[in-house]
């Protein structure tokens, strides 16, 4: 069983409050922060610890903080990104519906090592519940010397306010994010600058998930080279993994980096295997814009290694083979699951989610549901995979923002993996609307590969 | 159907909501003020139901922006109504996880339920339900979302959409 850094006090009672997180030791980072260290001394603790962004693209968050430009007399801000959307995650709803003091402290801690006095954290609109839980957290915080004027005595002042969005999936992109905190449309920034640089209101901002601020807390508390000797080689400490989809058990799971995803999808401690006794077919293993892969594909690596719950052993294969941890939103689809109607459902998600900006975006996303529909509905033709395949290749890379990569993948990988049952659903036309292609080969073991000559 | 001059009857903000919208504005820097219009066009919407013309133009001025760039946002942004609803919209999620544990036979059944179509309000004014996109919630689903509270409902059965239909049909009676 592995340690638990951010979901350890999770089922005490009361943890909500600040008397119980406080008995529980919170907040002690940020006295030892706040009293004991220098900004700079905790940005290099963080990039000690390898703690990589978990909102999805794993860049380290010490770097990232490390770039953050300093002119004097410039306002700096951190802006905490909760507009959890990604389809298949979770956790930083459960996360600050269960234990909103923990993101408070982090932001805390953060905004004091980055030199911001104004902090937000933008959560998604839909939200709402979890927005009056952290407004309410931030005010027992700020009555009890934790925030507001000269935090601790230290003369440090730090004011954090809840934003709402509006329902967009797009804003969880950091530039659209801090768009949307000017009072604007999500569009996306063209970068550079980065918000590094020009953030928010043109000021140097660090943009980051909550989940990364949370584990601020830990690598405080602990060091930074504690933090890192758990998890697994690049992939340090722990990670909140959302599990969903046709699992007997789904919910939020903190694991090491580094698990196994047979246990974890099988063991009891874990997600328990797959509900109603059926059988894996195929995982969307890091949130629905990474690559989909087939239960055989998911749990042993092409050279039929255990495949591993960590950044590097999931992209094993690159995008032929592999696919990516991104935000950890787990997704498992079991034998009845049909991925042609999944793959038209995330391609929905993507035309309906696209600001618009970027034609190829916008445009191809919109022709690849249609493609998609008619595939799923009876119309499609044998052309359609290369076609689909054509315009997720004319997308990809053709954007200001990755969300046109992320409505590219899960298309593409659909059919690089699925093919036989995206061309079943043309030849069958008739019999894909009233049953499904079933398992299939899916999960068959791997073929073994031939020993390399010399 | 909703008719041009329904959309242009005048609105009067309440000095109370005048007074949350000062505490939004009070948050953000000198001269920043239009980082508000999230929070402000939320706060109509729980108001009045959905967000007018005439509201917009009334945002607009007390954000001293043009009319345009609140038009703009609200449009964008998925949560705002630019049209009267229900007094209960059911948002309910239609996403990749919801949909492999049922979402769609819950939406079937909503709108056999309530009689209407997506998007459409029932005839007491009571109910409109819509299909969303993630709500973050997938490993509870199915699950639904009422504003302007956005309470959550999750592992949504036909029974349980039932009770919560039945639940705020006589709420709103009393």
């Amino acid at each position: 069983m592995g340690r638990k850094l951010l979901l350890e006090h999770i089922n005490v009672p009361g943890i909500n409050t600040f008397d119980v997180y406080r008995s529980k030791g919170g907040y002690a980072s940020v006295e030892k922060a706040i009293k004991t260290m220098s900004p700079d001394a905790i940005v290099e603790e963080v990039k000690k610890s390898g703690l990589r962004g978990r909102g999805g693209a794993g860049f380290p968050t010490g770097m990232k903080w490390s770039f953050l430009a300093k002119p004097e007399g410039v306002a700096r801000y951190l802006v905490c990104n909760a507009d959890e959307s990604e389809p298949g995650t979770f956790k930083d709803r459960y996360l600050m519906t269960y234990i909103p003091h923990l993101l408070i402290e982090g932001m805390i801690v953060s905004s004091f090592a980055l030199g911001a006095n104004t902090s937000f954290i933008y959560v998604r609109g839909e939200m709402m519940p979890q927005i009056r839980i952290l407004e309410k957290a931030i005010a027992e915080a700020k009555a009890k010397g934790f925030l507001g004027k000269n935090i601790l005595g230290s003369g440090y002042d730090l004011e954090l306010y809840v934003q709402p969005g509006g329902g967009a999936y797009i804003c969880g992109e950091e530039t659209a994010l801090l768009e949307s905190l000017e009072g604007k449309r999500g569009n996306p920034r063209i970068k550079p600058p980065f918000p590094a640089i020009a953030g928010l209101y043109g000021c140097p901002t660090v943009v980051n998930n909550v989940e990364s601020i949370a584990a601020v807390v830990p690598i405080i508390n602990e060091g930074g080279d504690e933090y890192a000797k758990l998890g697994i080689g690049r992939s340090t400490g722990t990670k909140l993994i959302s599990a969903g989809g046709n699992l007997k058990k789904p919910g939020v799971y903190e694991i090491d980096l580094g698990l196994p995803v047979e246990e974890f999808i099988y063991s009891d401690e874990y997600c328990g295997g797959i509900a109603n006794g059926k059988r894996l077919k195929a995982v969307v293993a890091g949130g629905s814009s990474v690559p989909i892969l087939p239960a055989n594909l998911i749990l042993k690596t092409v050279n039929n290694e255990p495949r591993l719950m960590s950044y590097e052993s999931l992209s094993d294969g690159g995008f032929v083979s592999g696919t990516m941890l991104g935000s950890g939103g787990f997704i498992a689809y079991d034998e009845d699951a049909c991925i042609v109607r999944n793959t038209w459902n995330f391609a929905r998600f993507y035309h309906h989610e696209s600001c618009g900006q970027c034609s190829p975006c916008r445009e191809g996303t919109g022709w690849m549901e249609k493609v998609l529909h008619r595939l799923e509905y009876g119309h499609g033709k044998q052309s359609d995979m290369d076609l689909l395949v054509d315009i997720s290749k004319k997308i990809e890379g053709n954007t200001i923002c990755p969300l046109g990569d992320a409505a590219a993948w899960p298309v593409a990988s659909a059919i690089r993996h699925f093919r036989d049952e995206f061309e079943w659903h043309v030849t069958n036309a008739s019999e894909a609307t009233t049953r499904n292609y079933g398992l299939a080969h899916y999960a068959d073991p791997l073929p073994t590969p031939e020993p390399v000559a010399g | 159907m909703l008719k041009v001059e329904d959309t242009q009857v005048p609105v009067d903000f309440s000095p109370e909501l005048i007074s949350k919208f000062d505490d939004v504005v009070s948050r953000y820097p000198q001269g920043k003020q239009k980082s508000g219009l999230l929070p402000i066009l939320h706060l109509v919407q729980a108001e009045f139901g959905w967000v007018s013309v005439p509201a917009m133009d009334k945002v607009a001025a007390y954000l001293n922006i043009l009319p345009i760039e609140v038009y703009e946002v609200a449009s964008f942004y998925t949560m705002y109504f630019l049209r009267p609803q229900g007094k209960y919209v059911l948002e309910v999620c239609r996403t990749s996880g919801c949909c492999l544990v049922g979402a769609e036979k819950i939406m079937d059944h909503i709108e056999q339920k309530l009689g209407v179509k997506e998007g459409e309000v029932t005839a007491d004014g009571l109910f409109s339900w819509r299909g969303v996109e993630c709500l973050a919630a997938c490993g509870f689903g199915p699950v639904l979302q009422i504003g302007p509270e956005y309470t959550f409902y999750e592992n949504l059965t036909n029974e349980s959409v039932d009770k919560l239909i039945g639940d705020l049909t006589a709420k709103a009676k009393n």
